[in-house]
């Protein structure tokens, strides 16, 4: 059973410039949680907050009705995992050595490594299709493959709720569908929690089973994909104005933006 | 696929491990053996199982068994400062001689020198100081919402200035012999090791030595940027702070022994992880490569040079580290991370 991850009045801030002002948010178990928004939104603010890289300046974040705050910092990160937008790679590491990494909460004091580490980094680099990369070194990789290598990293933590900032920028579209591809498969098969701030809406609207548009640090919209992106909300939450059509691949809602020209050029 | 991996980085880890222990072996042998009384490697065995002449026990036991032993220790004990002084803040100049902490104890030993007339052990206690408080005033200063590394890295290569202005003040005001007394010590030298000095950084060793090994776990998440290190666990500003205090007793202890032997902290662990080349912390083969470098360098400055000259290991490592220095600084701007 998932812990219940929730922001419960929560403001946050980076050297007392207040950017999120006390907000609520229940992230809902087992589902897929995207949050969008327009630039300095606050999403990725909201994200660290979440994963109590961002210690609240009022309210709490709590995990199974506990303040995060207040837990050790390891069990913590047995159910909560996040890949930040830009994570630091040592010179030099191998993709075996960073996967391993991801297994840091679940060794204690005396105990090292184990063939159970063993078992579940190889499940993660046979889930990311980064297997045969084992022996390589991350800055011989292309952008595509880092992040994957990444993302085997973060499974590795093998964490219930998994936060993901911005897991498809730098990539070409090819890679992204493959990297939210990974994340449901990820999620329908283990029950894995995932909350991840996507920025190309229609990807959003596709892989969401639940959407939260942001606008300058507050929710404005949070529900199903169908019911929050409609015109008048991307209107408010990203001054476009847009029309709202179905996907054809999937009937999601598809924003079109409209443009000053509405298309003519 | 990934245990293969595993396994064959595990092997090369080891491979490397043998080799380096292998050659800290034969170098110790030959600081042993040779010497104005050379002995055989028989004899040399002989004495040191405690069945040698009265000659052999004086020079190889009382004499050369003390230097090597004090190499070997303040080797490691540099080396696993500047590993974990790079590590931590994520740059290769973040060594304690770039960033003025052994020049903080050089500065103290030798005003406790010239002007407060110290002895051995009084100087050793005043360099440990003195490195302490360097140390802490450049935490200080660069703490401002937490310790980010390049700006400790500059603080400390500023005050690494201020303190070699004080060291030119102290010197030219001194008695000409008391300032060639304090100019060696300056150098740093294992010559004239005694076991009291062997004790101490013995001791110190085998304290922190298992510490180190319990946080190279949170060592390792903490490589990867403060977010990620949170997210895995580790609470960053604190493990930085603990593994930085380790980092500095390890350097003003071994300073405090045999002066500020130059660049050993510097080189050590880049050696180390460019001969393994996993991209691993390296911390073992780190340790060896330190220990290799300064007993290479005392036996240079022992016997490889020309004529009868017998110069202090510091200048061997200084004529090590100064290139690599270049080289460090000439490479880095190429690929972008200047530092």
């Amino acid at each position: 059973m998932t812990q219940l991850l929730r922001a419960e009045g929560v403001s946050l801030g980076y050297d007392h410039t207040p950017i999120i002002d006390s907000l609520d948010l229940e992230v809902i178990p087992g589902a897929i949680t995207v949050i969008v928004g327009a630039n300095a939104s606050g999403k990725s603010t909201l994200l660290k907050g979440l994963a109590r890289l961002l210690k609240p300046d009022a309210g709490q974040v709590s995990l199974g009705g506990r303040n995060i705050a207040a837990l050790p910092g390891k069990k913590v990160a047995t159910v909560v995992g996040l890949l930040p937008q830009q994570p630091i790679a040592p010179d030099g590491i191998t993709v075996t050595d960073l996967v391993g990494r991801g297994r840091y909460p679940h060794q204690g004091w005396f105990r090292q490594w184990s063939s159970t580490d063993d078992e579940i980094v190889a499940a993660a680099m046979a889930a990311t299709n980064t297997g045969e990369l084992a022996g390589r070194r991350l800055e011989d990789l292309s952008g595509g493959q880092r992040q994957r290598v990444w993302i085997a990293m973060a499974l590795a933590q093998d964490p219930e709720i998994l936060l993901l900032d911005e897991p498809t920028t730098f990539l070409d579209v090819t890679h992204q569908i493959e990297v939210l591809d990974l994340l449901l498969e990820r999620n329908r098969e283990r029950g894995t929690t995932v909350v991840m701030v996507l920025h190309d809406l229609n990807l959003a609207a596709r892989y969401a089973d639940h959407l939260v548009v942001m606008r300058a640090g507050s929710i404005v919209a949070n529900g199903l994909p169908a019911e929050t992106l409609t015109a008048d909300i991307v209107r408010h939450a990203f001054d476009l104005e847009a029309r709202i059509v179905p996907d054809p691949v999937c009937g999601a809602p598809m924003v079109v933006p409209i443009g000053r020209f509405h298309g003519q050029v | 696929m990934t245990t293969h991996a595993r396994v064959q980085r595990t092997r090369r880890n080891r491979s490397v491990v043998l080799v380096l222990v292998g050659a800290v072996v034969i170098v110790a042998a030959f600081s042993l053996a040779v010497g104005a009384y050379s002995l055989s490697v028989p004899d040399l065995l002989r004495t040191l199982a405690g069945q040698g002449t009265q000659s052999e026990n004086f020079i190889v036991l009382s004499l050369r068994l003390p230097r090597l032993t004090l190499a070997l220790l303040v080797g490691v004990a540099f080396a696993l400062s500047g590993a974990l002084f790079q590590t931590v803040l994520r740059n290769p100049l973040a060594s304690p001689d770039i960033i003025g902490v052994t020049g903080g104890a050089s500065a103290a030993a030798v005003f406790g020198m010239l002007i407060l007339g110290f002895g051995s052990i009084a100087t050793s206690l005043a360099a440990f100081v003195g490195a302490i408080i360097v140390a802490c005033v450049i935490y200080l200063l660069a703490r401002r919402g937490g310790v980010v590394g390049y700006r400790f890295v500059l603080i400390g290569v500023g005050v690494a200035f201020m303190v070699q202005g004080l060291l030119g003040y102290l010197l030219s005001r001194a008695d000409l012999n008391d300032a060639q007394g304090a100019l060696l010590w300056l150098v740093g030298s294992v010559s004239g090791a005694g076991w009291q000095d062997i004790a101490l950084v013995a001791v110190v060793l085998l304290v922190l030595l298992p510490v180190i090994r319990v946080l190279s776990g949170r060592l390792g998440a903490l490589q990867l940027g403060d977010d990620l290190a949170t997210s895995l666990g580790v609470g960053a500003e604190r493990t930085r702070l603990v593994l930085l205090v380790i980092a500095v007793a390890l350097a003003a202890t071994a300073t405090a022994a045999v002066g500020p032997l130059a660049f050993v902290a510097f080189v050590a662990a880049p050696i180390a992880r460019r001969v393994l080349g996993t991209g691993g912390l390296a911390l073992i083969p780190a340790a060896l490569v330190g220990a290799l470098i300064t007993t290479v360098a005392d036996f240079t400055a022992q016997h490889l040079l020309p004529g009868q000259l017998e110069l202090p290991a510091g200048i061997i490592t200084g004529a090590i580290g100064a290139p690599y220095l270049l080289w460090l600084i000439a490479t880095s701007n190429k690929t972008g991370k200047g530092a």
